[in-house]
């Protein structure tokens, strides 16, 4: 039996497993906005997918090593490998080849996944392979989060935070007016660097947390209801990081609360609630913009 | 010359023009888009890129900015090249370029300009929001600062896009298509704002496509048709027969008036 199958609300390790997953939400949520800003938020997915052949390819790794293959010291290193082969992919797709953006997206997501899933099988019938170690990963399971999940997940809120509140004017910039930024010398290749580490880490964390397959709707969802909810950049992002938080540790608690249920699948349904809730509130006002 | 020391070279970079274009072509692909421009823009000027659509103006403009590689060629600002002088040389996109629905009000926009000389980090806000505000009220646009963008004209977006890069205070302004569907008012605003930049000494190099308007508007023309058709004061640029080589039997069409296209205006 998983942890997943029982209630763990009464757990004392319960308020630890919230917190963590808050702060990935909080995390995911702030950078998020860089991705829907930009009409990317479809790298989030197909970033998100890549890390599964990592994942795969380290849990075959961990085999041959004579272990598991369900060491998280591997598993995270292969995830990383896995999300920026994504990101370069995409990247080069699109520079390289001149594919249109949601191509170059679509075509990472399907070739790197299913690579992830023919590796998968692989790994299933390599002796000593566990399916059980990997599944987990593509809807998550926040129930098994430990102490140093949620000490990675604090480092990535602060490195989040930093980089915008030292770079704040700059990522807006970045994502108002890529060009006018590069004209007036901003450092783009590295600012847009930067951006990519932390959304790779936050989905890194997230395919333990939500798991790969939906941790685009972590990126994703909080942007676009903090869209509806301000006008401003500054507050979007602040309200984006709140969302996130909200929907995730909501999504955790209903998750430790109803037995036999995946995190990943509740925060997202939380998320998409709080998106629902955005739309409403937007719609109340009667604002005069439009929503292209 | 060479060899005259830093200050004859000093001197000397006063007196280039404020844009020397040399042999500049750009290929994308296969396909040639402007191949071997040579010319060059007076000081204190207002210029004109003109030429029929796909004659490669943008191509150009991109491509003397950095923004686009070049093939082959060079593209000095006052003798610099444009990464040694970026902060001397303001660029005003197509209004088209940036998505307006971003979360962003007018001021923060023109804002953008301003950290180019006050840093930033935003040590200097005040300092900045200050000459954003200044540069918008030149342009008639103060009240809108806190306005979100989405919710502006056209025309006022396109004011803020100017106001963005006199904010930079820049001495080369390098515009695509200020005038392209602005509603009459707003286009009124930035010609004379054009005007006076010239008044103060600046130059300002801009796409446009109405060749009856640019008698009246521009001092200095480059006539584009993939190549450098004629460049030079706008009375001799805009020839007969000038324009019959950029153009062809398209000529008929000259005439489309700048007040067509007048944008919704936001309440």
């Amino acid at each position: 039996m998983s942890e997943a199958d029982a209630a763990w609300i009464g757990d004392p390790h319960a308020l630890r497993v919230i917190a963590t997953t808050a702060l990935l939400g909080a995390s995911s949520g702030a950078i998020g906005t860089m991705l829907t800003l930009r009409s990317r938020a479809l790298v989030g997915d197909a970033v998100g997918h890549s890390t599964l052949p990592g994942l795969a390819g380290a849990s075959l790794a961990g085999i041959a090593l004579g272990g598991t293959g369900r060491e998280l010291w591997l598993l995270m290193p292969g995830a990383t490998v896995g999300a920026c082969m994504g990101i370069a992919c995409v990247h080069a797709l699109q520079r390289v080849l001149r594919m249109s953006a949601d191509a170059a997206m679509a075509v990472t997501l399907g070739t790197l996944f299913g690579l992830g899933v023919a590796l998968l099988s692989v790994v299933q019938q390599a002796p000593g392979g566990h399916q059980a170690g990997l599944d987990g990963l593509l809807v998550g399971r926040a129930a098994t989060l430990v102490t140093s999940d949620l000490l990675a997940c604090a480092a990535l809120a602060a490195m989040t935070l930093a980089l915008f509140a030292i770079c704040g004017r700059d990522l807006r910039a970045l994502a108002f007016d890529e060009p006018f930024a590069r004209m007036v010398g901003r450092p783009v290749p590295a600012l847009s660097a930067l951006v990519s580490a932390v959304v790779v880490c936050a989905i890194v964390a997230g395919t333990h947390a939500v798991g790969l397959v939906l941790v685009v709707a972590l990126l994703v969802m909080p942007a676009t209801a903090a869209r509806m909810l301000s006008d401003r950049y500054t507050t979007v992002v602040a309200a984006s990081a709140a969302l996130g938080a909200l929907g995730a540790a909501a999504g955790t608690v209903a998750s430790a609360t109803l037995p036999g249920l995946a995190t990943g699948p509740l925060i997202v349904i939380a998320c998409a609630g709080i998106l629902a809730v955005s739309v409403a509130v937007r719609h109340s006002r009667g604002t005069r913009r439009s929503v292209s | 010359m060479t060899g005259g020391g830093d200050r004859s070279a000093r001197a000397d970079a006063a007196q280039r023009p404020a844009l020397e274009v040399l042999d500049l072509s750009v290929r994308y692909g296969a396909r040639q888009a402007i191949a071997g421009c040579t010319f060059h823009v007076p000081r204190g000027s207002i210029a004109g890129i003109l030429g029929p659509n796909g004659s490669g103006k943008t191509t150009l403009l991109k491509a003397c900015l950095g923004l686009l590689p070049a093939e082959s060629g060079s593209a000095l600002f006052g003798g610099q090249a444009i990464s040694s002088c970026r902060r001397d040389v303001a660029y005003m996109p197509q209004r088209e370029s940036v998505d307006w629905d971003f979360p962003i009000s007018a001021l923060d926009v023109v804002s953008m300009g301003a950290h180019v000389r006050t840093g930033w980090l935003g040590l200097r806000a005040r300092a900045a929001r200050r000459i954003a505000l200044h540069e918008m009220s030149k342009l008639g646009i103060a009240e809108l600062a806190s306005r979100p963008v989405g919710a502006l004209s056209g025309g006022q977006q396109q004011r803020v896009f100017l106001a963005r890069a006199l904010a930079q205070g820049a001495s080369t302004y390098v515009m695509d298509e200020p005038l392209a569907s602005v509603d009459a008012a707003s286009a009124q605003v930035v010609i004379d704002a054009l005007r006076e930049m010239r008044h103060a000494g600046r130059t300002v190099i801009m796409v446009h496509h109405d060749l009856e308007m640019a008698r009246g508007l521009f001092d200095w023309g480059v006539l584009l048709a993939g190549r450098v058709v004629s460049a030079g004061p706008i009375g001799d640029v805009m020839s007969e027969s000038n324009l019959r080589a950029a153009y062809g039997g398209r000529l008929v069409m000259v005439g489309a008036s700048t007040a067509a296209g007048a944008e919704h205006v936001g309440s």
